[in-house]
């Protein structure tokens, strides 16, 4: 290297030093780092609860916590890992921060909107912290009536009301997505020039617009119930406690999709800069995730094969579920498709996208296992299921979420990691969760029911491996929140594009400037459309 | 270490192979397209693993016959289990004629179970081997679910309806039943077994011990108590519907809907007889809501079944 790179003489990060130059900002890029601190906090706060539960379950006795501290402790680690962490995660971090970059734009369309919204998830999420500090809640994050409505005696109304608000948090993110891709695309950006990135965000925001708003009604009338005794599911009253059930799925299942269609479009952009290849069936790709989004929508009532449902109603979402699993196996097969005769960097991402593909397909074909009605009534509410979710939450949105942070850490920071220690980290935690939920897989078919504080004898072997892989799954989270946080000062500094990635984000400085591009760009080019040499690339 | 460490559980009822078979299957192609998937990447980040610096992947954009090839060749995969899958269903949802039925109270944390002939139990279930069983189930306060891991069986327990599930045990033995839905503090000891004995000693069993006589019977006495008599009459059928022969009949309600008598209806016809009132009747029955506990309720529904009637088609 002839002579070191500098960072950018003006950037977003230096524009403004103080407080208020933080907490009134309108540029997404900060607001994004604003969401990065928040969501960062909440996934400690969920992991330390899950740290407790998997210290009980170390031992068949309940015998390291009561039984109703450990209720709430999985009751508040799915409720802070779902509602403040896995849903605002991608989209409202990488989102936040990528969505006007990726199509050529100054910021989102309502910088003031994303503003509020990311004090809109704050305060949600300050009544919700004021649940878990006053006691806690032990409904499960579920909120199942009429456990939820007349039997609970933990503080469901705050946490009721934190998660209604965090909800316009992320109703008016995905509004301003929606907004943003349809109206500032930079000039030549058509729809099938766009990153697969932005596609996936799109139908994520759709979901979000459409969605949330179900579940805020269903949680008002949760909190109706509570205080003023309407008894909606009250069957004593003449209520439905199985509507509950309907509503809280309509939302939820489709807020799976939330979750993990972003990571998808992480995994998209990773794989496409780490082969330095066109992704493979683009088309067939991003359309995968517009199916995936709208058949989202009408397969909840999967959760409750054995709650009353019908047998016709059953067999009928039944299939609608295998059909969810069509774009799915489309998307695995198409980035696996992808790396042939790719120019493949191992690369810390890189890493994670294939750590990605291989869980995401477990907890993808293990799907199938709980989408077999027959075969559902016996895995569900077990550790089978535990061990589904988590392949697919963690396995995949959360290793997703990292391999982003990596690939992008140098356009957010003008600075790289320690890469050393982010490779060693990534196999830790690629070790360590399948050290942790795969022998849940057999604890659920061996029939451990989930949400059991004290366990069957029989069953300790596989929970002292579960237990066992969580710490190391622990500390491979700590180390990329320490190399993170020292290379923000340390951290050798890297040009434009450190990885030799095409992309609207790489043209642009790192860190970029707060008006993202110092020439609005133009584009004449398809998505991952690498030239035969690759320019601008500084290693 | 690994000995007392089961890896498959016991499969002791009749439905217990036919899961397992479907399970099997999809184990099968879980692994098969999970080592080809992770085959294939491994083998691709390896053999073309970036060698310069500056070098690029091929250009390759995509090809249609794939794509329909892998959208096609997994919807046949996904249809075959959906059908598997729904025919199991079926076979759970459908009990034998000639199950004997048992009924569940579950309450916040304990099981109760009730024999027809009067015989009660808590949080252990005696049942023969090689008879279909059917619980018919309901809660006293929030949602409940039984579960028999070993007989691959599975059900909510709802307060204000009726579930039910069957199984027939195939082997004696002690096997777990599980409270499988999260239902507050002790939801984890909300647990019990099921005890499948050889169908001689069972009847011993059922026999033995002071059951206070059958259901219907103390339906019957419950019915006298809460004078339901004084309107639903054998005799006369003036203010109040006759009940003999009514369990299994279609009835036609006001307004000319119809339903069936089932476990159901009875119920919501005492704890809310204005709900669904039967042709002819004014809806001047009070309602039993919080009045008659939920066995009393099973008992009530015992003795309507119980009231044959010769004269009535």
């Amino acid at each position: 290297m002839a002579h070191p790179v500098l960072l950018p003489p003006r950037h977003y990060l230096n524009d403004g030093y103080g407080v208020k130059s933080w907490l009134l900002t309108r540029d997404h890029k900060r607001i994004a780092l604003l969401y990065l601190a928040g969501v960062t906090f909440f996934f400690f706060i969920g992991g330390a609860f899950a740290v407790l539960i998997r210290l009980e379950l170390a031992t068949p006795a309940g015998d390291l916590v009561s039984d109703d501290t450990y209720n709430k402790l999985f009751t508040m680690h799915g409720v802070m890992m779902v509602f403040f962490f896995l849903i605002p995660g991608i989209p409202a971090v990488l989102g936040n921060f990528l969505v006007p970059l990726m199509i050529g734009a100054r910021d989102l369309a309502f910088p003031k909107v994303n503003l509020a919204s990311w004090y809109i998830f704050i305060i949600g999420a300050t009544f919700t912290m004021y649940s878990v500090v006053t006691g806690g809640l032990d409904t499960g994050w579920t909120f199942y009536t009429p456990f939820s409505t007349v039997s609970s005696t933990s503080a469901v109304v705050p946490a009721a009301i934190g998660i209604f608000i965090t909800g316009f948090s992320s109703i008016l993110t995905g509004l301003n997505f929606i907004v943003t891709i349809h109206k500032l695309r930079a000039p030549g950006l058509t729809w099938f020039r766009l990153p697969l990135f932005i596609w996936s965000h799109y139908a994520a925001s759709l979901i979000m617009v459409l969605g949330t708003p179900v579940i805020a009604i269903t949680i008002v009338m949760v909190a109706a119930d509570r205080i003023f005794s309407f008894g909606i599911f009250d069957p004593s009253r003449g209520g439905d406690p199985v509507l509950f059930q309907h509503l809280f799925w309509f939302y939820s299942h489709p807020a799976v999709y939330i979750m993990i269609l972003p990571a998808m479009g992480v995994i998209s952009e990773l794989i496409a800069a780490f082969c330095r290849k066109q992704v493979f069936g683009y088309t067939f790709v991003a359309f995968s995730s517009l199916g995936i989004a709208v058949l989202g929508f009408l397969v909840w009532g999967h959760h409750m094969f054995v709650a009353g449902q019908s047998v016709y109603a059953a067999l009928i979402f039944s299939v609608l579920s295998f059909l969810v699993a069509i774009p799915s196996a489309v998307k695995v097969f198409n980035w696996t498709a992808t790396m042939y005769k790719g120019s493949i960097a191992w690369e810390t991402p890189m890493l994670y996208a294939i750590g990605f593909i291989g869980l995401f397909t477990i907890g993808g074909l293990t799907g199938l296992f709980l989408a077999a009605v027959g075969l559902d009534v016996h895995v569900t509410d077990t550790y089978f299921i535990v061990a589904h979710f988590h392949y697919i939450m963690v396995g995949g949105t959360i290793m997703a979420y990292l391999g982003g942070l990596h690939y992008w850490w140098p356009k957010i920071s003008g600075r790289i990691y320690n890469e050393m220690l982010a490779k060693v980290s990534a196999a830790m935690i690629f070790f360590g969760f399948n050290l942790t939920f795969f022998p849940q897989f057999i604890l659920g078919y061996l029939g451990m029911p989930r949400r059991y504080h004290a366990y069957p004898p029989e069953f300790q072997v596989l929970n002292v491996l579960s237990s066992a892989g969580a710490s190391i799954l622990g500390v491979g989270y700590l180390i990329p929140m320490a190399y993170l946080a020292w290379s923000l000062r340390y951290g050798r500094i890297v040009g434009a594009n450190h990885w030799g990635a095409v992309g609207l984000e790489w043209t642009t400085t790192s860190p970029p400037p707060t008006e993202n591009f110092a020439e609005p760009p133009v584009v004449t080019w398809d998505a991952y459309d690498y030239p035969t040499q690759v320019e601008g690339h500084v290693a | 270490m690994w000995s007392g460490t089961p890896l498959f559980p016991d499969a002791v009822s009749t439905m217990a192979p036919r899961v397992d078979a479907l399970y099997f299957y999809l184990v099968g192609l879980t692994a098969f397209f999970s080592l080809l998937i992770a085959g294939l990447i491994i083998y691709y980040a390896i053999r073309f693993r970036r060698r310069a610096p500056d070098a690029i992947g091929a250009r390759i954009e995509g090809g249609t016959i794939l794509e329909i090839t892998w959208t096609v060749v997994p919807l046949f995969i996904v249809m075959s289990i959906f059908v598997w899958g729904a025919s199991v269903f079926f076979a759970m949802s459908r009990p034998p004629d000639d199950a004997l039925n048992v009924y569940v109270v579950g309450k916040q944390w304990m099981w109760k179970f009730q024999h027809l002939n009067g015989q009660r139990e808590i949080n252990e279930l005696h049942v023969p081997v090689g008879r279909p069983v059917k619980l018919v189930m309901t809660s006293e306060d929030v949602i409940h679910d039984v579960y028999v891991p070993g007989f691959r069986v599975k059900a909510d327990v709802i307060p204000g309806r009726y579930t039910s599930l069957w199984f027939e045990p195939t082997k004696p033995g002690r096997y777990h039943l599980f409270c499988a839905e999260y239902c507050g503090t002790r939801h984890s000891g909300m647990v019990g077994e099921v005890v499948v004995m050889e169908p001689d000693a069972f009847q011993a069993w059922l026999s033995a011990g002071g059951a206070e006589g059958s259901l219907a019977s103390a339906g019957a006495k419950l019915f006298a108590d809460l004078a339901c008599n004084t309107c639903h009459r054998p005799d006369v059928q003036g203010r109040a519907p006759r009940l003999d022969g009514l369990f299994a009949r279609t009835v036609t309600l006001e307004g000319g809907a119809r339903v069936v008598v089932d476990e159901a209806y009875i119920r919501e016809a005492i704890v809310n007889p204005g709900a669904r009132v039967a042709q002819g009747f004014q809806a001047v029955m009070p309602a039993y809501q919080g009045l008659v506990t939920e066995e009393g309720l099973l008992q009530l529904i015992e003795y309507v079944k119980s009231l044959r009637s010769e004269e009535r088609p």
